[in-house]
């Protein structure tokens, strides 16, 4: 396609609009990134960065063993981690079908003390996909691989 | 060798001829389509075991993954035809950059309502604003923004040029769709299926999965091809080739 002065002038004008409504998207979106925070993990909270939020969403993985129901309600208590902290969530209602042990959940709530009170919990759930069988056999060889590393591993330390 | 390629685009480029051409094939992708998205269907619905974490409800993904990906697809065909369409004036690209925003608009709406679905019994909630799901539905407003201007000038080419331009701005959303769950924290998960590297999916779900990819890509060409046939008639009715069409129709 021969490219004759008008087309030129289009191509030229049509890049550098487009140029420009990236640089202002990527602006915008780095500007407001701060803000765009859609959850908080427990050791961000804990380092105080909650502080200017009265409600906010708390992420993090639900700690093995700390599932507690209450036998005459629907409440609920249960402490959610990250790699740097641990924070105690109440919450009353029904949860979804994926909570459990070790799962990734986000809460939505406030704090109350040194406590987040939950008033929605939701599960998030991984990228993986397998059937229940591989899932299985995949614990089994890690658990084996385990035992047969720990030796070496051992004899590594100095 | 090197001057046949262009020649051919350039032939390609003419209604009459890309008018014979889709006619050719607007079965052939119509027929693959259903027999892929049937064979499909059964692999990941009967075929495909249930999943470790989410048991049946994970099936749902053989609809809204493909759907998801040809919302972004059909949107960086628009994005691209309204380039051609604004810089060359291509009456061609012109008509495949506005007639796909409906097959597109169409795909992620089936996104949005089947992740919908999925996300109340699994994360628990019908909605909620992380950046994936916004990103999302600004898409979805998009084409309907190129549909909506499009028909809101008297004169069909003056239209398209003007939506043309909304669907070349527009296409800075398309990464941010695709990136979203990697720059933010969201209740999205991330990738599943990689170009690059290792798919985290049995190749039991994987098959059925792709075959669905393959069979709306197919369905988009039909469609697509469909819809512009006729549209090039309604706007070429004064030329010759049309006039002939015509007659051979009424011959019949």
């Amino acid at each position: 396609m021969p490219m004759n002065p008008t087309r030129k002038r289009r191509l030229t004008i049509v890049l550098s609009i487009l140029a420009a409504a990236i640089v202002a998207t990527v602006l915008v979106v780095l500007a407001l990134q701060n803000n765009m925070n859609y959850l908080l993990t427990p050791s961000q909270v804990q380092s105080g960065e909650a502080a200017s939020y009265k409600t906010f969403r708390l992420g993090g993985m639900v700690k093995a063993g700390s599932i507690q129901r209450s036998s005459d309600s629907l409440k609920v208590t249960f402490t959610v981690v990250d790699a740097g902290g641990a924070m105690p969530v109440e919450y009353t209602g029904i949860l979804p079908d994926l909570f459990r042990d070790n799962q990734s959940v986000i809460a939505t709530g406030h704090m109350d003390n040194a406590r987040f009170i939950a008033t929605e919990v939701l599960a998030k759930h991984d990228e993986t996909y397998m059937p229940k069988e591989l899932k299985d056999a995949m614990a089994k060889a890690h658990a084996n691989k385990k035992i047969e590393e720990s030796p070496t591993a051992q004899d590594k330390m100095p | 060798m090197s001057n046949w390629i262009p020649l051919w685009l350039h032939k390609l480029g003419s209604p009459p001829t890309f008018y014979r051409f889709a006619g050719a094939l607007q079965p052939w992708a119509m027929t693959l389509a259903l027999l892929l998205g049937a064979v499909a269907l059964y692999g990941g619905l009967v075929l495909a075991p249930a999943d470790y974490q989410q048991g049946d409800a994970y099936r749902i993904i053989f609809i809204h993954v493909p759907s998801a990906w040809m919302s972004m697809f059909i949107y960086a065909v628009m994005g691209v035809a309204g380039f051609i369409a604004l810089v060359w004036r291509i009456k061609l690209a012109e008509v495949v950059a506005m007639e796909s925003a409906p097959i597109g608009a169409a795909f992620t709406f089936i996104t949005l309502v089947t992740g919908s679905l999925w996300g109340k019994p699994m994360w628990g909630t019908w909605w909620t604003w992380d950046a994936r799901l916004t990103s999302e539905l600004v898409l979805l407003f998009l084409f309907l923004g190129v549909i909506g201007l499009y028909h809101a000038f008297e004169d069909r080419r003056q239209g398209a040029r003007a939506a043309a331009f909304l669907a070349i701005i527009g296409i800075i959303n398309v990464p941010i769709v695709h990136f979203s769950v990697n720059w933010w924290n969201t209740l999205h998960q991330g990738s599943t299926v990689n170009v690059f590297g290792q798919s985290k999916m049995s190749w039991d779900m994987l098959w059925p999965l792709l075959t669905m990819t393959l069979a709306t890509k197919f369905y988009y060409a039909a469609s697509l091809f469909r819809r512009v046939r006729t549209d090039l008639l309604a706007l070429e009715g004064g030329k010759d080739w049309v006039r002939r069409i015509a007659e051979d129709e009424v011959d019949r």
